[in-house]
């Protein structure tokens, strides 16, 4: 007999838990209508960003296509006459790109960013590829204040030996001999 | 020979109404059961397709014509065509002898509110109840697969144990009534619907009837954990949507029996009876989905346990008790 009550008791628990659920709001996100705002460094569309002064970061190093572990990053080096390197084309095939965010990482100029923005598929493949034009934004992504030629201690036409930020003026050697 | 015609008329045209709502039903039956146990689940269920998701049975119904419909070689061609039709056509064919209300008065002419009021209603019922088996371990032969053989003898067994209990529970409802038709069982819960009187062939009814359409918590001849999709594992397209159709139409067959054994039929106050005998299918309908939204899977020797060793005796049991009484009151 007692085993009997504890059945019933039992699946009444059951049928009682289900029912209340009926009566609760659901939570579900329902995505076209409402996007969740995602969090600043989650891993999305890649682009490309510029300095402060609205010049080209990426100076071609060839270190994210190095380290892209699908080789999807591709680009041509060249030099423009400030003697500042940039890319000739830049292309990311988004079709094979894992969004893993080595590229970011290997980036010494943080040129290259991935963004929150989730939303480029499209059914047509070629559209999948993106050049430089399509990867370039005109602000500085997640560092805008960063300059690398500030700081790289790179002679171009723009900053001299002893220009750069935080950095020193050229030591005469004679005069500092003993 | 002119009246003849005039009844064959209104025997089409009662066929066709019931036909049309069955299968209405039945589509819309699958979208209240998502809906529902979205809902159970805290989650919104099916919503795109027009407002709150009334189009999507329509959807669905493109969906499952327009799909490509596979057979491979090895089956049985014509027994893989049939079985699905015979699990659809079945259930379809039981609302033949259910009472949907009084007789109403049409032209100076008197018509039932029943295709066909034989008198061993009940027996047809299960005997139709039964051929459904073929339909299910027939289709799981046909395919030529491990998964869809083994999915449909679980469902032939397991569907013959539960007919047993399904048969037996409804014993004392006939012997109350006095009749195997099921205008008598209805027009006999006049005053009062027998589930007050019979709660426990009611509960082995319940029982038994989810069982007997492969409802969860008894949907082991699917188990798509062990079975892939068990009996219909190579079905597809219309076909598959047919055996679907079948459980559909079956669950509102188990709701139309259960409102005419044991709730009243189409008793009831104020509102005419097809709507009272509607209300009650659907009642039972979404009885049987709160219990899917609730009870996981048994095993199967649980399941056979359950049939042959709890339900079969208590509904004898019940038997006797209701004999007893009837005995002792009448005389």
């Amino acid at each position: 007999m007692n085993v009997l009550i504890d059945i019933v008791v039992s699946l009444a628990q059951g049928f009682y838990t289900t029912a209340k659920h009926l009566f609760r709001k659901p939570f579900t996100e329902e995505y076209p209508e409402y996007k969740r705002p995602l969090p600043e460094r989650s891993r999305a569309r890649i682009v490309l960003t510029r300095d402060p002064d609205g010049r080209e970061r990426c100076v071609a190093c060839y270190l994210c296509s190095g380290v892209c572990p699908v080789n999807c990053i591709s680009m041509q080096a060249a030099e423009d006459d400030h003697g500042r390197r940039y890319a000739a084309w830049f292309r990311i095939n988004f079709g094979r790109c894992i969004y893993c965010g080595l590229c970011e990482e290997a980036c010494p100029t943080s040129a290259i960013q991935l963004t929150p923005e989730f939303e480029h598929i499209t059914r047509d493949i070629l559209k999948i590829v993106y050049e430089k034009e399509d990867l370039l934004v005109d602000h500085g992504g997640k560092d805008p204040d960063y300059d690398f030629y500030q700081h790289a201690g790179v002679v171009t036409k723009l900053y001299g030996k002893g220009e750069h930020a935080a950095e020193q003026p050229p030591v005469n050697t004679r005069t500092n001999m003993p | 020979m002119w009246v003849w015609l005039v009844g064959y008329g209104i025997l089409i045209a009662k066929i066709s109404l019931v036909l049309t709502v069955v299968l209405l039903l039945a589509a819309y039956l699958v979208l209240v059961e998502r809906k529902l146990l979205g809902r159970f689940q805290v989650r919104p269920g099916p919503n795109r397709v027009g407002i709150f998701g009334i189009l999507q049975p329509i959807a669905d119904s493109i969906k499952l014509i327009l799909k490509e419909d596979v057979m491979h070689d090895g089956a049985e061609r014509v027994i893989f065509h049939l079985a699905p039709v015979i699990v659809a056509v079945t259930a379809l064919m039981m609302f033949a002898v259910v009472p949907f209300g009084p007789e109403i008065t049409l032209f100076g002419r008197k018509v039932p509110m029943v295709i066909s009021d034989i008198n061993v209603g009940v027996l047809y019922v299960f005997a139709l109840s039964s051929l459904s088996v073929y339909g299910v371990a027939l289709g799981g032969w046909a395919s030529n697969s491990k998964f869809a053989l083994l999915g449909g003898i679980r469902g032939a067994a397991q569907m013959i144990s539960y007919e047993l209990a399904l048969g037996l529970s409804i014993i004392p409802v006939v012997m109350l009534a006095g009749s195997f038709s099921l205008v008598d069982i209805v027009s006999a819960q006049d005053e009062l619907p027998f589930i007050l009187v019979q709660p426990l062939a009611f509960v082995i009814f319940l029982l038994s009837a989810m069982a007997e359409s492969k409802r969860i918590p008894f949907d082991l001849p699917e188990a798509e954990t062990e079975l892939g999709a068990g009996y219909h594992t190579e079905y597809s397209g219309m076909r598959f949507g047919l055996f679907f159709l079948g459980e559909y139409v079956h669950m509102q067959v188990m709701g139309a029996l259960m409102a005419v054994f044991f709730l009243g039929g189409w008793h009831g106050p104020i509102l005419p009876g097809p709507i009272w005998l509607l209300i009650k299918i659907i009642i039972v309908s979404v009885v049987m989905i709160w219990v899917r939204a609730t009870l996981p899977r048994l095993r199967y020797d649980q399941l056979m346990e359950l049939g042959w060793k709890v339900l079969i005796p208590a509904a004898l049991i019940n038997i006797l008790i209701t004999g007893a009484f009837i005995v002792g009151f009448s005389s």
